[in-house]
């Protein structure tokens, strides 16, 4: 089970690491493998607003789609444009492919670590 | 296969216009168009066979058996293809004078009597070109009918989980939010859910009734009796007529609204997707509102005030409703409730000859299709819906509808309509039997299924990662 | 009577005794008693093959069919050649449902792939869907594909057919899309109306030739959408562009259009195509099925529905539109036409077509009273003044079997196609004298 111990969680699958005022935000391993293989995603803007449990992205697998649901509040601060001509980076590996990073970040404190996800995905399965 | 466009050889043609007569004219230069349209070159015997070969990888009614569970796959009579090619039908211009279009006007007035009559409505729309389109009319009334009535915070529309996507997708596009209600266990609504979310802000209720799991929802009266009371109308999705039409009417049953699909419960052919047709029905108090043909309307000499507007241009999918009003004419009284009670049969009589193999979802009497899951399979060999349906393609069936509806994890629903004989259905079983054995035996072996087909399973995400949707010619 | 099941009431007995039923009825228990119907419905008892045969040719023999049509206004009488009907006959492709099962349906994915990339070069862009209902409701599905979170304002030609207008307005209400007409003058655009669009315009929508038959200053009014940031809608007329500068050439984002010319007979207005074409930049926007190239494992070509994540069945609330059956049939059917014709055909028809309508508009306007409204340029439909009755003139005309200009207002919108060569187009202006006493 790959979930790294530095990085906060959320319940809807997303993971979170802070970057100075920074939030990097992106799907975890386990999301990405429940998903399969995606095939687009759809980005939010800069500048848009991000409302914790309210979805800000998609991705699309060839029979589905799938919302990403912001972990936390805060405004879009850089959108992963690689990501549009290679979604597949996502399926490659979760952590590194990071799908926004936002600023004015709040909420942080509801995230789970590493260990309280696990048990989470543990009892999903 | 070759392209059309590989085939193509320039300076080759066919001879379909002669020579101009006329003086000779240019188009103004700003007007010309400056690259000619790389159309196929091509003599008509090289069109001929090109197609030819096209129609050999294809598999319709015509070809077997096509259980696909929703679309309602039954015999396209070949007497309706007469009809619909009749000049006197084909070669009407829509906007020809009222007086020498009376057969056309009598076509859809008759159509109108006959589909009223079965669904239990008092007018009906033809100019929805199919189901969907008819479920957008369907809540454009919803909206009207609101809105006249000054009630501007019904925005909601409830839609159990069940339903085919079009029904939230086309809530969508008439502004309306679409609130889920959840199916109990049966796969019917959660009463209890539904009467939690109904308040003066439901516009209305969308429902089909036989669900999309086959089975009639027995509660039917007491929802839209519920609906009716919190002041929302009933909107029936007709994609499941098939099975009731001539024991039981959805006007009957408390709807004010209702579509048709008319390539599905009314026999006109599918032809690779369409064209089909989307009548809506309602009760009077909606009359009103329904759609018209602006033009059309106009030559008619008929007043269209309180219409929604049009949702297409001219009449409708003209040709389709005179394929479906043959189909009508030719069942007839007896033969619209023999034709419902055949498929319902059928399908119950299948259901119960595959049981030993895949036992139904729902264990009961079903409708005119049922539900299969194979969700314990998947868990305990890997074998799941999409496995078991490629290997129905060696059996030289169409397989059933695969993952639909989506409250049924690893679904494939069969839908065997009335026109199969029971020889056909002895065989579909023993073909399911035949793949039983094999997922106990060799469970690996079906994820390479299809093999006897010209192609086996084409790569999705590639295709869907780095579109092509277009022939591109060489530099 | 007429019925197409096969069991007979025996083989109906055993199957219901072998589910431990007696009757059919047995199988609608759920059915509140209340509601079920004692009696079937109260329709006519069924009509056997011969007489169902008979009972539609004496309802088509109740409508005239012109053999010389001179309207248009949206349905066109064109030449259809015979190929077109006997492939489009063929029992596979017309009982086949919609392609989902790729290894079985390679055919059809084919065709389907065929007929975006004809439409593609027809128009002029990069990428087209599989089909939607017709014109005006592709007129409509284009318009929506524009919107984006700041711009929604939408800007219709008033020169447009009205039946397409109203459409786009009824699809605009559902939506509540803000929904503005372009004025015209002369029968053409007004186009210092787009001059200065407010910074909400989603998209400007011309139509060309427009609903008179007149050329629009095309290329200047997508030059004034962009300007305002906005996206340029064309709905064109497919014949015309065999000839024409596509909507590709003159700048446009997205091409709609009516494709019934395209070897679909009038049928009373239905079943017609709608086609939608787009550049490359709008692919993910388009509704409706789209056809894709792939791979099998084996490595063979191989056709597939694809970008299936747009659509209903799997974005449900959330996709764009609820577009699922389309008029597939109809779309092989203008491919095949396409085909049949080649590009020196369609430029042929097209050339017809405009030098008959010009022919005709000439001799017209040496009678009395039948001269042109307009003074722009025209392709094959141009509205005339008419020196008696309207309403009149058109039953004299149909009376001698010709279906003549249709009657808008107190004027008459003609069309010529290439099926008038110019005996024909005398004799009918022999008739026209006649009937309007010259």
């Amino acid at each position: 089970m790959n979930i790294p111990q530095h990085l906060k969680y959320s319940a809807s699958h997303e993971w979170v690491l802070m970057e100075g005022d920074l939030a990097i935000i992106g799907i975890t391993d386990y999301a990405q493998k429940e998903l399969g293989d995606l095939v687009f995603i759809n980005l939010p803007n800069v500048d848009d607003e991000m409302v914790v449990d309210e979805a800000f992205a998609d991705v699309e697998s060839v029979k589905a789609v799938s919302d990403i649901i912001a972990p936390v509040n805060g405004t879009i601060a850089q959108v992963n444009e690689e990501l549009l001509d290679a979604p597949e980076l996502i399926n490659q590996d979760a952590y590194a492919a990071w799908i926004v990073k936002a600023k004015d970040v709040t909420g942080l404190d509801d995230l789970l670590t590493a260990d309280q996800y696990l048990e989470l995905i543990s009892k999903e399965g | 296969m070759k392209l059309i466009f590989e085939r193509s050889v320039a300076g080759r043609r066919t001879f379909q216009m002669p020579q101009s007569t006329f003086p000779k004219r240019e188009l103004p230069k700003a007007v010309q168009r400056k690259e000619r349209p790389r159309l196929p070159e091509m003599s008509e015997v090289a069109i001929s066979r090109h197609y030819t070969k096209l129609a050999k990888q294809a598999f319709g009614v015509n070809s077997g058996f096509y259980p696909l569970g929703s679309c309602t796959m039954k015999y396209n009579p070949r007497i309706n293809e007469v009809v619909a090619g009749l000049p006197g039908f084909a070669r009407m211009h829509p906007l020809q004078p009222v007086d020498t279009a009376r057969g056309c006007h009598e076509v859809l007035d008759r159509a109108r009597e006959v589909l009223c009559e079965i669904t239990g409505m008092d007018d009906m729309t033809f100019q929805p070109a199919a189901g969907a389109h008819g479920e957008y009319v369907g809540l454009l009334l919803m909206k009207k009918y609101h809105e006249k009535r000054g009630d501007t915070q019904r925005t909601r529309v409830l839609i159990p989980d069940s339903a085919h996507g079009t029904n939230p997708a086309s809530a969508a596009m008439v502004g309306f939010t679409v609130t889920h209600l959840p199916s109990d266990d049966q796969g019917c609504v959660d009463l209890d859910a539904l009467k939690a979310n109904l308040d003066d802000t439901v516009a209305g209720l969308m429902l089909t009734n036989p669900n999309t799991v086959g089975i009639f929802d027995p509660n039917i009266l007491e929802i839209t009796r519920l609906v009716h009371e919190s002041g929302g109308l009933n909107y029936y999705d007709g994609a499941n007529l098939n099975a009731i039409m001539g024991w039981v009417r959805p006007g009957d049953m408390g709807f004010d609204i209702v579509h048709l699909n008319l390539h599905k419960t009314f026999s006109t052919p599918h032809g690779g997707g369409g064209p089909g047709a989307g009548p809506v029905g309602c009760k009077e108090f909606l009359s009103p509102f329904l759609p018209h043909s602006h033009m059309g309307a106009r030559l008619a000499e008929v007043d269209t005030g309180d219409s929604v507007g049009q949702v297409r241009a001219f009449h409708g999918n003209f040709l389709v409703v005179a394929r479906a009003l043959t189909y009508a004419l030719t069942l007839g009284r007896e033969g619209v409730a023999q034709t419902s009670g055949m498929a319902v049969l059928n399908a119950n009589y299948l259901m119960r000859k595959i049981e030993p193999y895949f036992p139904p979802y729902y264990n009961r009497i079903c409708m005119h299709e049922f539900v299969l899951s194979l969700d314990k399979v998947k868990r305990s060999t890997g074998v799941g819906a999409l496995d078991v349906a490629k290997c129905l393609l060696d059996y030289g069936m169409h397989p059933p509808t695969m993952y639909f509806p989506l409250i049924v994890p690893e679904a494939l629903m069969v839908e065997p309509t009335e026109t199969e004989n029971r020889e056909t259905l002895d065989e579909a079983a023993e073909a399911f039997a035949q793949i039983h054995q094999m997922i106990q035996d060799k469970p690996d072996s079906l994820h390479d299924c299809p093999t006897t087909t010209p192609i086996g399973r084409p790569d999705e995400v590639g295709a869907a990662r780095n579109p092509i949707v277009r022939y591109s010619f060489p530099e | 009577m007429g019925s197409y099941l096969p069991s007979t009431r025996d083989e109906q007995q055993q199957m219901l005794e072998a589910i431990g039923l007696k009757e059919l009825k047995d199988l609608f228990v759920d059915v509140p008693r209340e509601v079920l119907l004692k009696d079937s419905v109260d329709i006519k008892p069924g009509l056997s093959e011969m007489g169902v045969r008979q009972e539609m040719e004496k309802i088509a023999a109740k409508n005239t069919v012109f053999q010389t049509v001179l309207r248009g206004a949206g349905a066109y009488d064109h030449h259809i050649p015979a190929i077109v009907s006997t492939v489009t006959a063929k029992e596979e492709f017309l009982t086949t449902y919609t392609p989902y099962q790729a290894e079985i349906s390679q055919g059809v994915l084919q065709s389907i792939f065929e007929y975006q990339t004809m439409i593609c070069e027809l128009t002029g862009m990069d990428v087209s869907n599989a089909s939607v209902y017709d014109g005006a409701s592709a007129a409509a599905e284009a318009v929506m594909m524009t919107q984006t979170r700041s711009r929604e304002r939408v800007y219709v030609a008033s020169t447009a057919h009205p039946e397409v207008i109203e459409t786009i307005r009824t699809y605009c209400w559902g939506r509540e899309v803000p929904f503005e007409l372009i004025p015209q003058k002369d029968g053409l655009l007004d186009l210092s109306a787009l001059e200065n669009l407010p910074g909400d315009t989603a998209c400007v929508y011309v139509q060309q030739p427009n609903f008179y038959g007149l050329f629009e200053q095309a290329e200047q009014a997508a030059n004034l959408a962009h300007q305002a940031g906005a996206k340029a809608v064309m709905g064109v007329y497919p014949i015309s562009l065999g000839i024409c500068a596509s909507p590709g050439e003159l700048g446009y984002d997205i091409a709609v259009g009516e494709g019934q010319p395209l070897g679909i007979p009038m049928s009373w207005g239905g079943p017609y195509l709608g086609f939608m074409a787009a550049r490359k930049d709008m692919m993910r926007m388009l509704p409706g099925r789209i056809a894709g190239e792939t791979k099998d494992k084996q490595g063979r070509r191989a056709y597939v529905l694809t970008l299936q994540a747009r659509e209903q069945h799997i974005r449900r609330e959330k996709a764009s539109s609820n577009v699922c059956t389309n008029q597939a049939l109809c779309a092989m059917t203008a491919a095949v036409y396409m085909a049949a014709m080649g590009p020196q055909g369609m430029a042929e028809v097209a050339q017809l077509c405009y030098e008959g309508a010009h022919y005709f508009a000439d001799e017209l306007g040496k009678l009395k009273g039948f001269g042109r409204v307009h003074t722009a340029d025209f392709f094959n439909e141009f509205l005339t003044h008419c020196p008696m009755d309207v309403r009149q003139f058109e039953a004299e005309m149909a009376r001698r079997g010709i279906l003549c200009g249709l009657t808008v207002d107190d004027k008459l919108l003609w069309c010529v196609t290439e099926k008038m060569d110019k005996q024909a187009i005398d004799e009918v202006i022999a008739v026209i004298r006649e009937v309007s006493g010259q």
